[in-house]
């Protein structure tokens, strides 16, 4: 017989509607045998009782629905962002309020290393909140004319860097013209490079490449750390090219006895065609372990909309900004989906504007008509300017949506002066729309674009507040039950995995969230602010911090 | 530094004959070492006959070409190619069937070494109108056309005369900028995507080509499509031209380029202002002056030029007489 333990906790919010909260859970194998009260419990048979959460609150282990691992390879750069950000090892790291800390931050790094000529780069760096003010090259020249120095912005799509990692890119001359790469007065760049292709020469001469920033071991075991810390148990990799070799690289990392959580990769269809994506998704879906889930697909279909480069349809953008760019074909769009329909795989399509929106129902619609499956939850990832005949339309071909909610926090402000204006940016992300119609949804964070966080990622979609401090957009808010439903058992849905966890019944897997207070009693305002002792994780416990 | 490679943007949208002028022009590289950029190899479908081995992402091709799939990363595959491989004679970009080739040309030149000598954009004849008027891609389309230097309406086989002369005055409104070429088949002659020598060629070596490729000096000469591709109405002519003493060479690349001119490619090596030898490269209205290698400044006071257009339309006497007119000192 093998071993039970029941754990006492202050209260325990299951997402079970049968049996929604209990003060006990009983776990044997790594699995939930029940919850109750301990005298309910007793008909399992002996347990040893636990009560290291006694004062604790027990919730369903958080799932995070998109994120990149990479946000645990940023942390070995210098973090410049603006908000106060926790690394893996729970320090942490003050905001930089100013271009002058970025650069004092920038120094004292440089100050550190020994080699003078050796890069160096940081991470965050947001002069949305900095005024009208651009840092250029001059001001990391202050820190050193030598030694090559970069930093991406939050978003991933802007960099900064100084002359000297400038030069090493050959980007020294007068002759640009490439709307990218910004120019001073003697029409050298200005140290500013924004989109891919601008950055990327000059992220390669500092040694920055994008096989390392999509995570290694040491990354992937610190995205765990972070995981632990923020009570996440399952997330997602929201994609990667994983080439086969580092499968099983994968299996081992996240096989380790101490390995805390399940990760959920899904391959991109980048560089091939569609029948090589399907073939090679079919094939990576039978290597699935229980802590490492193969499988699934993504597409781009747009950009980003601070970006405006999401494909948007009238009227546009509110500046004017010109239409956004396409990141696939119609037709091999039509084509992966199709194939996907008819051998079973998920697929999950980046469309942030609702163009692209349109597009990936368009096609999931006629995919369906020449294979006509049900239950495929084809995912919309970000999806934030979906509008209600749009989340009609997904409800009634069986399709979900997965919200950047923490977009109004971070980005807000710019959607309402600038990218979207006020009627769109009020509906961005319409969380208690897709409720009200029936969408399967969940929100996210997109680590490392905003950090890892559910009960963050909450906390922006039941209070909808800006940086700035603006209610944005009253009607779309949920309450804190059900931002906490799609951070749990929602995710779980759109990951296929809702009947392995997302809640705490019997038979699930033992993923639970462990936190110091109860989401559901304290403030909505102050839902962020409550405290994550750790996890448990297939009945395995993870405090954060100890690992 | 190295001398700049030279590099020829390839885009239109899905459908509109890249993969087969891709292969054409592989087949017709003669001589020439060409490296194509690819997104994948399945998009791309070289001709089997023409691979000769697989090295990763790299494929081996006849004739010391190679094919490198780039995923979506090209500025990255363009960073790293000088460390991997010799470098080529010519790197032929294709795109993405929504990428916008005049974004990807001012990308493509943000990798240290890489001109882009032009932009070819191919438009299926029966189908670019209704693609233009897309809901999704309509705009994308638009812009690829007016990206275009070269402009390959491609498949006219397959619509009549009727619809192919609205179709010239459509496109000539859509791509104000683009020599326009029709074709069938992909079958454009290579000589106007590819260029004429390698862009480190010498005057000998232009005027062999020249002379080779059109037979005879100053003699506009009708050089066809080839022959297996049928119901090709292209036609081009060339000239090749003798440019004597000292020239203006930014003033005559600008002057060569106009659109009156109706030249859709041309190569010239010249003497500068200051003496210096420099090759000017054209591609419809778009130019470029790379400073002549040094062994190429070896030539005495005679430079030369090279041009190709439709026939009927080349004047080399026009020509000789632009490039009289733009004589330096």
């Amino acid at each position: 017989m093998t071993q039970t333990v029941v754990y006492a906790a202050r209260r325990i919010i299951t997402m079970n509607p049968a049996r929604p909260e209990a003060t006990h859970v009983a776990v044997r194998d790594g699995r939930v045998l029940g919850t109750g009260s301990i005298d309910t419990l007793r008909g399992w048979g002996p347990f040893d009782l636990d009560e290291r959460f006694a004062g604790k609150v027990l919730l369903p282990g958080f799932v995070e629905g998109h994120s990149h691992v990479g946000e645990g390879v940023y942390w070995r750069y210098v973090y410049c962002g603006f908000f106060d950000r926790i690394d893996p090892d729970g320090r942490v790291w003050p905001g930089a309020k100013s271009i002058e800390q970025v650069v004092t931050r920038m120094r004292e790094a440089h100050d550190r290393l020994a080699d003078p000529s050796a890069p160096l780069f940081g991470w965050g760096l947001d002069p949305l909140y900095f005024g009208s003010r651009r840092m250029t090259r001059q001001d990391l020249d202050a820190v050193s004319t030598v030694r090559p120095m970069g930093i991406i912005h939050a978003s991933g799509h802007i960099t900064n860097a100084n002359t000297a990692a400038l030069a090493l890119a050959n980007y020294m001359r007068t002759d640009h013209d490439h709307p990218g790469v910004l120019l001073d007065a003697d029409r050298l760049p200005a140290g500013e490079l924004r989109g891919p292709e601008a950055m990327t020469p000059v992220l390669l001469a500092l040694g920055i490449d994008r096989a390392t920033m999509s995570g290694d071991e040491i990354g992937t075991r610190a995205f765990a750390r972070l995981a632990v810390r923020t009570g996440t148990t399952t997330a997602t990799d929201l994609a990667t090219p994983i080439p086969d070799a580092s499968i099983d690289e994968l299996i081992r990392i996240t096989g380790a006895e101490d390995f805390p959580m399940r990760l959920v990769p899904a391959l991109h269809v980048r560089g091939q065609t569609a029948e090589q994506v399907i073939e090679r998704a079919l094939a990576m879906k039978a290597r699935s372990t229980d802590r490492l889930r193969l499988g699934r697909v993504k597409a781009h279909a747009d950009g980003s909309v601070q970006g405006f480069t999401a494909r948007m349809r009238w009227p546009g953008y509110y500046n004017g900004a010109p239409q956004g760019l396409w990141y696939v074909e119609p037709e091999y769009l039509l084509h992966v989906y199709s194939l996907a329909l008819k051998h079973g795989i998920q697929m999950h399509t980046h469309t942030n504007g609702d163009a692209a929106i349109d597009l990936a129902i368009d096609c999931t619609q006629e995919a369906l008509r020449a294979h006509p499956v049900s239950d495929h939850r084809f995912m919309l990832q970000h999806c934030q300017l979906a509008d209600r005949a749009q989340l009609r339309r997904m409800k009634a071909l069986g399709m979900g949506a997965n919200f950047f909610a923490n977009h109004h926090f971070y980005w807000g402000d710019a959607h309402r002066e600038q990218t979207v204006g006020p009627d769109r940016a009020e509906r961005m992300n319409p969380c208690r729309s897709a409720q009200e119609i029936g969408v399967g949804y969940t929100i996210h964070s997109d680590a490392p674009v905003t950090p890892l966080g559910p009960l963050h990622v909450a906390w922006c979609a039941v209070n909808r507040l800006t940086a700035s401090g603006r209610l944005l957009g009253a009607f779309e808010r949920i309450p804190v039950e059900d931002a906490l439903r799609a951070v749990t058992l929602g995710a779980a849905w759109t990951l296929q995995l809702d009947g392995e966890v997302g809640s705490i019944e019997t038979g699930k897997l033992a993923d639970f969230a462990v936190l110091e207070d109860d989401p559901l009693s304290v403030a909505p305002e102050t839902l962020k602010d409550v405290k994550v002792w750790g996890t448990v994780h297939g009945g395995r416990l993870f405090e954060a911090g100890a690992t | 530094m190295n001398p700049e490679l030279p590099a020829i943007v390839v885009g239109g949208y899905l459908g509109a004959g890249k993969t087969t002028l891709v292969n054409h022009l592989l087949r017709h590289a003669d001589g020439r070492r060409i490296a194509v950029m690819v997104n994948d190899f399945g998009d791309i479908g070289i001709d089997a006959d023409l691979i000769e081995s697989q090295d990763g992402d790299v494929l081996n091709l006849a004739g010391g070409c190679v094919c490198c799939s780039v995923g979506s990363d090209l500025i990255g595959a363009l960073v790293a190619l000088p460390a991997r491989l010799p470098p080529p004679d010519l790197i032929l970009i294709e795109t993405s069937g929504v990428a916008l080739p005049g974004s990807v040309a001012r990308s493509v030149r943000l990798a240290s070494g890489i001109e882009v000598d032009g932009v070819l954009v191919l438009a299926d004849a029966e189908t670019i109108r209704a693609r233009a008027l897309d809901r999704y891609v309509g705009d994308t389309v638009l812009q690829q056309l007016r990206d275009a230097d070269l402009l390959v309406l491609n498949k006219i086989e397959l619509i009549g005369p009727d619809v192919l002369r609205e179709l010239r005055e459509w496109l000539a409104g859509q791509a104000p900028r683009a020599r326009i070429v029709e074709t069938s088949e992909s079958a454009v002659p290579p000589e106007l995507v590819l260029g004429m020598a390698g862009v480190h060629g010498s005057v000998q070596a232009l005027e062999r080509s020249g002379g080779g490729l059109f037979a005879g000096d100053r003699s506009a000469r009708r050089i066809g499509v080839r022959r297996s591709a049928p119901g090709a109405g292209a036609v081009f002519a060339s000239a090749s031209i003798a440019v004597n003493g000292s020239v203006d060479a930014r003033a005559l690349a600008e002057a060569l380029t106009d659109p009156g001119l109706g030249l859709h490619r041309m190569k010239g090596i010249v003497r500068d202002r200051d003496g210096s030898g420099v090759v000017i490269q054209g591609v419809g209205s778009r130019w470029r002056l790379v400073p002549a290698a040094p062994a190429a400044s070896a030539f005495g006071p005679e430079g030369r030029l090279v041009v190709i257009g439709l026939r009927g339309r080349v004047d080399a006497a026009a020509i000789e007489a632009l490039a009289a007119a733009h004589a330096a000192g």
